[in-house]
């Protein structure tokens, strides 16, 4: 029983610390801030999120103390990391960063004529 | 000046689920000061982030609805208590800030040991609260 726990312990360790290096690699290898974005608030969110329930299984499992601030920091970290990202690309695109030179469509690049014509 | 208009949908629903999590928060570092880390001053921070929260996502006018205090007055409030919780102590011809604690049979709590040093730590959390929400504010509406 206790092997199976450690290694489930173990296992989401190294899952977590991977996806982190996963998040700084995306951050250094894609191309604009979108891109970016979108590989900071994904993985780096479910590497947090790993390594916070293996040391919460790591203090319940092995030293019987049920602590209830890593639950809530998983909830924490699950509601507001995408919210965080949402805003930070929403500020990019309102303040004008361009896309990709690659990317092939963008949806909001039209609202506002769209909008003016509408209200007219 | 009229507001520009803007779609906040997201944030404002996050942070109406966000700042209860963060009160509860800053509630349980406050009591759990005297046992574990934490204290007045921590959590009195994490109070006033929950405000700067709110105010990050509706404006002065509003947080100032749904949370009517006068800080300035708080502050004031906060100094009082922890200053009248230090002379407290000379009623019972004991030197000034001298804390006592004694163990009290409570109805729902069963035994539980309450320290004076809890109420001197409220007077620290609403100084705390006060000044931080001050200094923001005062900073939020100059022009």
């Amino acid at each position: 029983m206790t092997e199976i726990i450690r290694f489930l312990i173990g296992f989401l360790l190294i899952v977590g610390g991977f996806l982190s290096l996963v998040t700084a690699f995306g951050l250094l290898r894609l191309p604009d801030v979108y891109t970016r974005n979108h590989a900071a608030s994904k993985s780096a969110t479910l590497g947090v999120m790993s390594i916070l329930l293996a040391t919460f299984l790591y203090f319940y499992l092995e030293h019987g103390h049920f602590n209830s601030r890593l639950i809530l920091a998983i909830i924490f970290i699950f509601v507001t990391a995408p919210v965080a990202g949402h805003l930070i690309a929403r500020a990019a695109y309102h303040s004008g960063v361009k896309l990709w030179d690659k990317s092939v469509q963008d949806d909001l690049k039209n609202k506002k004529e769209y909008e003016q014509q509408n209200s007219n | 000046m009229k507001k520009p208009k803007t779609n906040d949908v997201i944030l404002q629903t996050v942070t109406n689920v966000v700042t209860f999590i963060i009160v509860l928060f800053s509630l349980s570092l406050f009591f759990a000061g005297h046992y574990t880390p934490g204290g007045g001053f921590i959590g009195g921070l994490m109070t006033s982030a929950a405000i700067v929260l709110m105010l990050l996502a509706y404006d002065l006018d509003t947080v100032a609805n749904i949370l009517p205090i006068d800080y300035k007055i708080l502050t004031a409030v906060g100094l009082l208590i922890a200053v009248a919780t230090g002379a407290g102590a000379l009623l019972f011809d004991v030197p000034f800030l001298t804390h006592a604690y004694d163990y009290f049979y409570l109805p729902l709590l069963g035994k539980t040991s309450l320290h004076t040093a809890v109420l001197f730590d409220t007077g620290v959390y609403l100084v705390v609260i006060g000044v931080t929400m001050t200094i923001i504010q005062t900073i939020g509406v100059s022009e």
